[in-house]
């Protein structure tokens, strides 16, 4: 296929040439950049939470004075004990992807100088970490004498379990294990490590930090009360939360349900990542529509050469060129302006990840974006032009000896 | 002239239906796309408080003896012993002391379960300062705030709730173990963003949804509430761990706002001497330790500095123009399709006596009728992207319709898209020489 023909004839219609040109280069750039964010919210709607998501569920109250704690968490417990199925109810401050508690800025000394960052401190009492399945990489677990009673938040002398991204964070290269950290009066000693363990509302403090939680043993009781982890089969969890409600209102008549509150974690997991899954869902929306009106833009171009074009069309045809031939003409035409709009679309396409970097913390796009986003219009160039090309290939040589 | 180029527009549109559909559809979802987004970004970045909103200004010092340097930021509240110096001085024309939180709520002579409530606890003066439309009744008096009485305002959700939205004025409510009397009930009332409450944007990543949420179900005296709940109180955020959690009167917390109602510059001037006097007289008590971080902004300086437009919503409105502009490019070559088809008879007009300047114009007035039809489409698919918008899990998805101004935005936005996107084909045509096309005929 002769190319220079096809450059000639294409700087009659530069005007028309440089749009098309441009708005591939635009789709280009944008197509890159939104296939890249929904990559970006997908990540973080996979966030592994290193709990038994599909077997736990909470079940939260509220309407109560912190000093009827003791007396709400034995009457609930054992309410929600009663119900079929349930394999054990323990008491925690929050989980994963639920409701924000116990976020603190700690410090690596006790003077309170080197700051460790905001980490969320999970408070749970005995029987909890066995019941969320966290899975324990080095260390041990809290013993029975580490579940101390509470007069505040936390313990004053705390041993905890943390997340190796947190230990990663606070140590890096070292062990963590018998490492301190402080929050003002609060001192907590590390004794094991997990391998995964988000904050309750992963990134909302951004990315880096989604990981940083540790757990704290300690004594249900005024200062930790009103959320209950429920453990059972999968497939029992739905009928069970069903039924707690009346479980709750017949242990403990005066607290109120907090029926927003109590989902399984599950439930849990696919209401915070709604905004996610929402804003991928629009991404994607918006590249398909882009890539229509940008293949119909092609289809109407096109069309208008075919017509302004069936002359000369007839007269190669009456010459000697295959309907092959005026096929492969169009399609290395629009190849070629398709081509001329990636490269101007590549650099678009890092100017915007630039912008957008600037404005929303986004790491930089992967090279591997751009072959493949000029894949992706390459191909939908060719499907564009291949009506109209046929059209272009089905005009009679016979054109060529009429005059208009 | 006008009609009869509204004519000839209309001709060359039936002529080539594919075409002229193409252009249309292109334009519509661009629009659409569009005055979704910025409906939506109207909605979120308004005024909440049109013609009072710059008399009002929110105060800050800061407190937190561990900011030695005073470099940062002051933080986004008060402490207690702050916010009741400043608000008990009375140095503004109007001055509230706010602060929210949750308890259990009852009403004893309704027969309903208790439910949790949330609890807006502030001073008299916050009504009339922030306009606050009342149904039945009105707000307290300075002198309830003193006497720390046992009443309350109420939301209209709550009222139709509890009281099926009769006058409930003088009916009784328990909140948690008091009892308090109704003297007002709001009418609806959805300031956007609830400004009074918006503090903490810059830590929220830019997932800034629920500053668009809706306002308290009962508002009760400051006093009146800090009594009534005690103990259940949240900070937003300490130096210090405070002794007692939930009481945070005597804390190492910030966790009270004031606002402040100024008339005019003097006024706000004084103001911002006033606070600066007050942090340095407290760095002299030995209360603080920096003097010169002190803040007074109003209230659009406030939301700005919280950039209450959540991050997501601006990202869609960036995307929704870029998408807009491809179509704009889509329709500047379909047009020139157009117009350069028609070079025949164009040549033959000129030939006859029409001007460049009447082609331009015959060709613009085209583009123009794309447009109008583009925008009817655009329309009707903003009205279903806004149908999307509602149907989404955020605070403010309830207030998402189209107004007036919006509704007539979509159409001159679509003919001007449509007039620049045929602003260039409109040259071209024009400079289509006659002679040579007489000559092709």
């Amino acid at each position: 296929m002769q190319i220079k023909p096809i450059l000639v004839a294409l700087r009659k219609h530069r005007l028309a040439t440089a749009l098309i040109a441009l708005e591939i280069a635009l789709a280009c750039a944008v197509l890159c950049n939104a296939c890249f964010l929904i990559a970006g919210r997908l990540a973080n709607m996979h966030i592994v939470s290193g709990v038994d998501e599909p077997s736990l569920a909470l079940v939260a109250v509220t309407g109560y004075d912190d000093a009827q704690g003791p007396d709400v968490n034995a009457r609930v417990v054992a309410g929600l004990r009663g119900i079929a199925g349930v394999q054990s109810v323990d008491v925690v401050s929050t989980v994963p992807f639920g409701s924000q508690a116990g976020a603190v800025g700690i410090t690596k000394d006790q003077a309170g100088q080197s700051f460790g960052g905001v980490i969320d401190v999970y408070v749970g009492g005995p029987g909890s970490v066995q019941a969320l399945g966290l899975k324990l990489i080095a260390g041990a677990w809290p013993q029975a004498a580490d579940y101390q009673p509470l007069d505040s938040w936390f313990p004053t002398e705390a041993r905890t379990v943390v997340s190796k991204a947190l230990a990663e964070h606070l140590w890096p290269g070292e062990s963590p294990l018998g490492k301190e950290f402080w929050c003002d009066k609060f001192h907590f000693r590390v004794i094991g490590m997990v391998d995964h363990l988000p904050i309750a509302q992963p990134g909302s403090r951004g990315v880096a930090s989604a990981e940083w939680a540790a757990f704290v043993p300690a004594m249900p009781g005024r200062f930790l009360n009103g959320t209950y982890l429920l453990r059972a089969d999968p497939r029992e969890l739905p009928r069970i939360l069903r039924d707690a409600p009346a479980a709750v209102a017949k242990a403990a008549p005066d607290v109120v349900y907090d029926h927003a509150g109590s989902k399984t974690v599950s439930d849990f997991r696919r209401d915070y990542f709604e905004r996610d899954r929402a804003m991928a869902g629009l991404l994607a929306g918006v590249i398909v529509a882009l890539l229509l009106v940008t293949a119909l833009g092609i289809v109407g171009l096109a069309s208008f050469w075919v017509q302004q074009r069936r002359k000369q069309i007839g007269i190669r045809r009456a010459i000697g060129a295959t309907r092959h031939d005026i096929l492969r003409y169009f399609q290395t035409e629009n190849f070629l302006i398709v081509s001329g709009g990636i490269v101007v679309g590549m650099a678009m396409a890092f100017a915007l990840n630039l912008v957008l970097m600037k404005f929303y913390e986004l790491p930089r796009l992967p090279l591997y974006y751009l072959p493949v986003g000029a894949l992706a219009l390459w191909v939908l160039g060719q499907l564009a032009v291949l009506a109209p090309a046929r059209r272009a290939a089905a005009v009679p040589p016979v054109v060529a000896t009429r005059s208009v | 002239m006008f009609g009869y180029y509204l004519d000839l527009a209309l001709r060359s549109l039936k002529r080539n239906k594919a075409l002229t559909a193409l252009m249309v559809l292109a334009i519509a979802v661009g629009i659409g796309a569009c005055m979704t987004t910025l409906t939506v970004m109207h909605l979120l970045s308004g005024d909440p408080l049109p013609g009072r909103s710059q008399r009002i200004f929110y105060a800050q010092v800061d407190p937190d003896i561990t900011d030695k340097e005073g470099q940062r930021e002051p933080p986004d509240m008060l402490d207690y012993h702050s916010a009741t110096d400043l608000w008990s001085a009375r140095r503004a024309d109007r001055q509230a002391l706010v602060v929210d939180s949750r308890l259990k709520l009852h009403a004893p002579d309704v027969n309903l379960p208790p439910l949790m409530a949330t609890m807006l606890s502030t001073t008299t003066d916050f009504f009339p300062m922030f306009d606050v439309p009342f149904q039945y009744g009105g707000g307290w008096s300075a002198d309830d705030d003193a006497r720390h009485a046992r009443v309350a305002v109420i939301s209209a959700d709550l009222n139709l709730r509890l009281f099926g939205g009769a006058d409930s004025v003088g009916r009784t409510l328990r909140l948690r173990e008091s009892d308090v009397r109704i003297v007002g009930v709001l009418k609806p009332w959805r300031p956007s963003p609830l400004f009074y409450a918006v503090a903490g944007g810059r830590f929220s990543n830019g997932d800034t949804a629920d500053f668009y949420g809706k306002a308290e179900d009962v508002m009760t005296p400051f006093f009146t509430g800090l009594e009534i709940n005690d103990g259940n109180f949240q900070q937003f955020n300490c130096w210090g761990i405070p002794s007692t959690p939930g009481h945070l009167q005597n804390a190492p917390c910030n966790w009270i706002r004031l606002w402040v109602e100024l008339g005019d510059g003097g006024k706000v001037a004084g103001y911002r001497r006033f606070l600066a006097d007050y942090a340095a007289q407290q760095k002299a008590l030995g209360r603080f330790t920096v003097a010169g971080n002190t803040r007074l902004r109003s209230l659009m300086q406030w939301l700005d500095f919280n950039g209450v437009v959540p991050s997501d919503v601006r990202l869609q409105t960036w995307l929704a123009f870029a998408f807009l502009a491809i179509c704009l490019f889509n329709t500047v070559g379909l047009l020139l399709a157009k117009f350069l088809r028609r070079s025949g008879e164009i040549g033959v007009r000129r030939a006859l006596g029409a001007s460049r300047l009447a082609i331009f114009a015959q060709c613009l007035m085209e583009a123009g009728m794309v447009g109008l039809l583009g925008g009817i489409g655009g329309w009707l698919l903003t009205l279903a992207g806004l149908w999307l918008v509602r149907r989404q899990p955020a605070a403010y998805a309830d207030m998402a319709y189209l107004d007036t101004t919006m509704f007539l935005a979509t159409f001159a936005l679509a003919v001007a898209v449509s007039v620049l996107a045929g602003l260039l084909p409109a040259v071209r045509a024009s400079r289509i020489a006659p002679g040579l096309q007489l000559k092709a005929l």
